[in-house]
């Protein structure tokens, strides 16, 4: 590797035979220090691989599957409540036979859905570290990971909810969910207006997956 | 004689609770910021390995009951400034839950 130093250099120079050139300081790459669990990570697949548990092939075929989860899912659950009463019925009071009467993934963990209202906005977060319905949603957006956000949605939900362009009524209810074990949790946002007749596809399409953690709300046509 | 793998549930939607405000070490899904804070259970979600010995590749038992419990938040934080009726729902285990008093 022609970059493996790691002083700064704006002076001009060559390296690996390359004709001497200048260039800024090149920013480090952050996934190259191996720290006490990557490095146990390492070790644990390793071990996996070597006692014939599992094949590396399985491995990133596990992490091929979870990379190509995406919010779809949850937007159809969402769409079909909006157009099926007994559905959403349903999906409150058991969200993983919501779930599996649709022909998707019930999931391991157990689903909680929580409807937003005239009346109520619900907003999820998990302050112990990123629970999330990855099998409905995908992998959690990095926001949802960080600290900034696990630590002040909690507290001042309505001035975070507002940086993200959600301003919710002086007399709605806010109720932030704090996903601390078994439960994992899915917002049903309200249905926008201006939506009678259409069809699930049509409106699933508005369903975005912040709408879905309750950051914001289904996108208006 | 075999000890109960699971803890029966000991309350119901409705009832005001109290979690305990004690700081062992270790593995706890229990927030620090709700210890002491009293709530409303608001369901019984079912009963579960007991995280704070599954971390520990140990088996969980007793199981738990774990409950989702309703806060307000003017009373989790003195200082909220967002609506009265606001909240905070959190699942928690019964073993972290008395009766309040």
């Amino acid at each position: 590797m022609p970059h493996d130093h790691d002083h700064p250099h704006d002076h001009a120079h060559s390296h690996g035979g390359t004709a001497p050139h200048k260039h800024p300081p090149l920013r480090p790459d952050q996934d190259d220090t191996i720290t006490y669990w990557r490095a146990m990570e390492i070790a644990v697949r390793e071990l996996l691989i070597g006692k014939g548990i599992l094949t590396a092939d399985e491995v990133r075929r596990a992490v091929e599957d979870m990379d190509n989860r995406t919010p779809l899912q949850g937007a159809r659950i969402v769409a079909k409540a909006w157009t099926d009463p007994q559905f959403r019925k349903l999906l409150l009071s058991d969200g993983n036979a919501a779930c599996k009467a649709l022909g998707i993934d019930d999931g391991i963990y157990k689903l909680v859905v929580v409807e937003n209202t005239e009346d109520v906005h619900n907003v999820i977060v998990c302050t112990l570290c990123s629970c999330y319905p990855r099998w409905l949603l995908g992998l959690p957006p990095d926001w949802y990971k960080s600290r900034n956000y696990r630590s002040r949605v909690i507290n001042e939900p309505r001035d975070v909810l507002r940086e993200f362009g959600t301003e919710i009524a002086g007399d709605a209810v806010v109720r932030v969910h704090d996903s601390t074990a078994d439960m994992r949790y899915l917002v049903l946002p309200k249905r926008p207006s201006g939506t009678d007749g259409w069809s699930e596809d049509k409106l699933a399409a508005l369903v975005t997956r912040d709408s879905m953690i309750g950051v914001t709300f289904a996108t208006t046509p | 004689m075999a000890i109960a793998d699971r803890a029966d549930p000991r309350f119901v939607p409705g009832d005001t609770v109290a979690v305990r405000a004690i700081y062992p070490l270790g593995h706890v899904r229990t927030p620090y910021y709700i210890r002491g804070k009293r709530g409303v259970i608001e369901r019984l979600c079912g009963v579960y390995g007991n995280p704070e010995d599954l971390a520990y590749a140990r088996p969980g038992l007793p199981k738990q009951p774990l409950y989702r419990v309703r806060f307000l938040q003017r009373e989790v934080w003195p200082e909220y400034r967002g609506g009265a009726d606001d909240t905070v729902d959190i699942e928690i285990f019964q073993h972290w839950l008395e009766t309040d008093r």
